[in-house]
């Protein structure tokens, strides 16, 4: 069914049909779109009558700015380069980022607690970054190779160390928000054939998690046995053989899960965990303390209204009120002076962009480069969705960056990277 | 199916979800904005200093001074000696300490206000050691600065606004002054002109940062307006001072404008005691001084019998309606029988015959009884002539509000027909039911401001102006506010009302007030007055009035003096009059020893009597 790639190769087609016909338009300038109305974002928050001119580094969206026109100008190189190139360095480039990121503990600077950066002339490059996009390509090899099954066990905790390791090196920064990104792989995992019970064990512990913390364990393990037991009942009509050792085996599952949230939340989680969460969940309603972020974050966005305040009229954003509000919190930004306009816009664009990617990825010929692109698409779901549910106060603070839009210069370059990878094997896809 | 579709779903899900929460903080909630207006912006006004206040002459009355405001930013206190501190600026350790604790609970890191409105000289000396404590600081604010010692009574007060009315007017905010009454209040928002705002950028820690949006929603301050009022500085001074120690009123009017010469009400107060920290300690005094009543503007709220100035009156009206003519003469016997049983006195001669102006200067009782019973009985009924009657006194401005620029006022009251049909059965009383109107006693009330307003219409043969405060109108704002109100009565019988007054002055009752040189008109009253003196109604010593205008031919002062208790209209009323018309008329008085007598004359032990508990005499 999937052909090695190089049994299609077929160079006359490929010489004559030109690279920009191939292209996919569409996600590059939903990409451009981005980053530029990031840039004016990026400009708002900092903004003050002093500013030089934008181009000029030591402005506030300087470097953002030549950071992107850098993208623009290398990048695009990518796009000559023969797919399978990246596919067979994958494991290189893995390794490559896997040293950076040990490298951290003997030459990483750190900034606000975290050693998560190189300090390279004046310019701080993050390389969890670049880690995301190698577990992508060595996850995409592993998967698109033909010896693999994921029903053994032992491809599939290979594949799942390949995805951890990065991971536990992220934790070990400590930076718990680009760690969480890599559970995006989850998600490409389903889509490639693995068991879908994982999916929902997945969602019921989600759900037992947030509702533990909401009405306490024994509540929950009490549900649970009522929801189980009336499931193995229904169950029992349709097909009289079903067996009771699965449903013991899911309960026991939530009932030791659902207690040991409730010990790990209140015994090993240190206050400020607690409260992040206690926050979203209501539970806590301090807007000068704890829920500071998050309220002011919520005053901002809500106080945007309908049109929103205009370009660079931000009272919050001009007040600072908002913290880190031209990285994590620049939605606040975008709420607060675009509107629900704007903002809805922004939202809407995004979920376009994945859906561009998904969609595209489904007609991708290697699988490689499908899982590549799935991987990329969830990449972006992880960020977008924890991001501006923080900002919008639905999700716990995790500090992690709005693709594109956010200032950083490491995380726009390796999120251009991806898409010019993406671009590349999408453009690519009928000779592999 | 579900593998190709979670993460789309998970997607299209993320986006719903957003969505619908961007639409509930932006769209459903409106909340969110003004979270962000005062966390963000900061409005600071600008006040424009409150207008100065001027006498017709252009001699300042009020004006302004600074005080201050002793401040505290919490967080930037050290340890102190507060009984150092609180040394010299008179205010007690635990007040202090108190206050402390309530800018701490405030803020620590916004200012407080700790003592208020500290003095220029207290500030001065505390000013010399405020190194020592870091974290205070004065903040100068301008209170009223009553430069004349004078007219508290029509001034009126400022004081800060309190909670309440901050919340009924928007646009006020505590902390600011208000106009409390008189003139402060009446033209409080010329004098205090529109405070304009300034918009500051706060960050998070509360710092400005700059004008938000470049002063954009700034606004100017529009700044107040200078008061110039018709009072004469010179003559209110005078007239508060001849009343020392007695209680009554001086309203002197000039006629021909209707503007208020002097308004003047005995006892009355320093208006310099109602302004800084002393403030409402002085104020409770003045407000509980229940016997003297300094608060009370006896020019404009007290409501007295007219006595016999009203005479005056009659006389127009018994012209105007036909009942007498100036020749038309009464027989008077000390006295006359208007009923069977029923006699009025009267201090004419036994036998006396007097005509309309020897009526009037020898204020006989009999003639005006006998021209009253007259205007009622003519008419078709009694009631009818009682109404005639009102409406003539009507167009004297008697019975109502005059409608002048001061807050407070009375209407006094002229009955008509439908309140003695109350009182008496309908049609079971005529004229001499109610024959004390006669003579300025029975049921008429007036004030002083209408006695002197009506004393200006006859001085104007027939017509008054409303009387005022403020003389700085335009002439086409003179024009409108301020029409000629003309009575229903012909000009030509004000002539012999006026001769009367004249001959009151020249040989009646007011010789005492005759100036050299100037023809003054006038009437006398002497009114009878009670008191409910231990359940009992007990007479009191009678009312001094005096009512007069001069010159007689081109009137520049009407005025109207009332002493309680003066014993008798030539007593006190009328030399005060008398001693005001020529103060104002040449601006000095020569008559010193009637000066002297005035000045230093006092009623203090008649006002003691009722309150002695003992048995006691009157009009001795």
């Amino acid at each position: 069914m999937n052909m090695p790639n190089h049994f299609q190769e077929n160079p006359s087609r490929l010489m004559n049909d030109k690279l920009i016909f191939r292209l996919d338009w569409v996600s590059l300038l939903l990409y451009i779109t981005l980053v530029v109305f990031g840039m004016i974002n990026i400009y708002s928050t900092r903004f003050s009558e002093t500013s030089t001119a934008f181009w000029e580094l030591g402005s506030p969206v300087g470097k953002q700015f030549w950071i992107f026109m850098l993208c623009l100008i290398i990048l695009p190189a990518i796009l000559y380069i023969k797919s399978n190139f990246f596919e067979h360095l994958s494991y290189i480039f893995y390794g490559l980022s896997i040293i950076s990121l040990m490298g951290l503990f003997l030459f990483g600077q750190t900034i606000s607690g975290a050693t998560s950066w190189y300090l390279i002339g004046g310019f701080s490059l993050q390389p969890s970054e670049f880690a995301k996009i190698t577990t992508a390509m060595v996850v995409a090899l592993n998967l698109s190779s033909i010896q693999t099954d994921m029903k053994k066990k032992r491809d599939l905790f290979k594949i799942l160390f390949l995805i951890a390791l990065p991971m536990f090196l992220i934790i070990l920064q400590p930076d718990a928000g680009s760690a969480l990104v890599f559970m995006g792989m989850f998600f490409v995992l389903i889509r490639e054939g693995l068991d879908l019970r994982f999916l929902y064990l997945f969602l019921s512990l989600i759900l037992i998690f947030i509702f533990t913390l909401l009405y306490g364990p024994f509540f929950i393990s009490l549900a649970g046995l009522i929801l189980i037991f009336f499931f193995y009942l229904f169950m029992k009509r349709i097909a009289s053989k079903t067996k009771k050792l699965p449903f013991l085996l899911s309960f026991v599952i939530c009932l030791f899960f659902s207690y040991s949230v409730n010990f790990i939340f209140n015994s090993v989680f240190e206050q400020r965990h607690r409260d992040r969460f206690n926050v979203i969940l209501g539970l806590e309603t301090d807007t000068r303390g704890i829920g500071y972020n998050i309220n002011q974050s919520k005053i901002a966005i809500g106080s945007g209204g309908f049109f929103g305040k205009g370009f660079l009229n931000g009272t919050q954003t001009k007040g600072d009120f908002v913290p880190e509000q031209d990285t994590d919190y620049i939605f606040s930004t975008i709420g607060e002076e675009w509107g629900f306009i704007g903002s809805s816009l922004l939202v809407i664009l995004f979920t376009l962009f994945i859906l561009r990617i998904l969609y595209r990825a489904e007609k991708h010929t290697s699988i490689y480069s499908r899982v590549f692109s799935h991987g990329f698409a969830s990449i972006i779901f992880i960020h977008f969705f924890v991001n501006i549910g923080m900002t919008l106060g639905l999700v716990p603070t995790v500090g992690i960056p709005l693709p594109f839009i956010s200032n950083g210069g490491s995380s726009l370059l390796a999120f251009s990277f991806m898409l010019f990878l993406y671009l590349n094997f999408d453009a690519n896809r009928l000779n592999g | 199916m579900i593998r190709k579709g979670t993460l789309l779903i998970f997607t299209v899900g993320a986006c719903f979800l957003f969505i619908f929460q961007l639409m509930s903080l932006q769209l459903f909630n409106s909340d969110y904005t003004k979270l962000s207006e005062n966390n963000a912006v900061e409005k600071r006004p600008i006040y424009p200093k409150r207008g100065l206040i001027y006498d017709r002459n252009g001699t300042l009355m009020v004006a302004n001074q600074p005080v201050y405001d002793l401040m505290v930013v919490p967080e930037n206190i050290e340890p102190f000696d507060t009984l150092e501190l609180i040394h010299g600026l008179s205010i007690s350790k635990d007040e202090l300490l108190l206050q402390l604790k309530k800018a701490k609970r405030f803020s620590s890191k916004l200012p407080s206000v700790i003592i208020r409105q500290v003095s220029k000289e207290d500030r001065a000396m505390f000013q010399e050691k405020i190194w020592k404590y870091p974290g205070f600081y004065f903040q100068k604010k301008l209170v009223r600065d009553y430069v004349l010692p004078i007219a508290s009574n029509l001034l009126g007060y400022t004081s800060e606004v309190n909670t309440s009315e901050v919340n009924k007017k928007n646009d006020y905010a505590l902390g600011e002054m208000i106009g409390r009454q008189g003139i402060e209040k009446t033209y409080e928002n010329s004098l205090r002109g529109k405070k304009g705002a300034s918009f500051f950028q706060k960050d998070r820690f509360n710092r400005i940062i700059g004008p938000y949006q470049d002063g954009r929603f700034d606004t100017e301050a529009e700044s107040s307006e200078d008061l110039n009022l018709t009072i004469d500085a010179v003559l209110q001074q005078y007239g508060e001072s001849l009343l020392r120690n007695k209680r009554g009123g001086i309203v002197a009017i000039e006629p021909q404008t209707g503007e208020v010469l002097a308004l003047v009400t005995a006892p009355s107060y320093d208006p310099n005691v109602l302004i800084g920290r002393e403030r409402s300690k002085n104020f409770s005094v003045l407000v509980n001084d229940t016997l003297a009543k300094p608060l009370f503007d006896r020019g404009l709220q007290a409501e007295y019998s007219p006595g016999s100035p009203f005479k005056t009156l009659n006389a127009l009206i018994g012209l105007q309606e036909k009942v007498i003519t100036p020749n038309t003469q009464f027989e008077c016997d000390q006295g006359h029988f208007y009923a069977r049983n029923a006699f009025m006195k009267c201090h004419c001669a036994y036998g006396s015959k007097n005509d309309l102006i020897k009526g009037i200067y020898n204020s006989c009782n009999t003639y005006f009884a006998k021209t009253y019973v007259g205007i009622v009985n003519k008419a078709a009924s009694p009631a009818e002539g009682v109404d005639r009657w009102r409406t003539h006194l009507e167009k004297f401005g008697l019975g109502d509000y005059l409608g002048y620029d001061l807050p407070i006022g009375k209407k006094g009251f002229i009955p008509n027909s439908t309140y003695y049909d109350r009182w008496y059965q309908q049609g079971r009383w005529g004229g001499t039911t109610i024959i004390s109107n006669a003579i300025g006693q029975g049921e008429i009330l007036t004030t002083p401001i209408q006695m002197a307003n009506f004393t200006a219409t006859i001085a104007n043969r027939g017509y008054f102006i409303k009387p005022h405060f403020k003389k700085s109108f335009s002439q086409k704002e003179k024009d409108s506010l301020f029409p000629k109100n003309y009575t229903l009565i012909a000009p030509q019988h004000f002539e012999t009302v006026v001769e009367g007054m004249h001959q009151v002055v020249e040989k009646g009752t007011a010789r005492i007030a005759r100036i050299k040189g100037i023809e003054v008109c006038g009437k006398t009253g002497t009114v009878e007055n009670f008191i409910r003196l231990n359940n009992e109604k007990t007479q009191l010593t009678d009312h001094s009035i005096f009512v007069a205008f001069a010159p007689k031919d081109d009137p520049k002062i009407a005025i109207t003096v009332f002493v309680e208790n003066g014993y008798w209209g030539g007593r006190w009323a009328a030399p005060i009059a008398s001693l005001m018309i020529e103060k104002y008329l040449t601006g000095t008085v020569n008559r010193k020893w009637l000066e002297n007598r005035m000045l230093n004359g006092s009623l203090l032990d008649e006002y003691a009597k009722p309150l002695s508990g003992k048995p006691f005499a009157i009009n001795e």
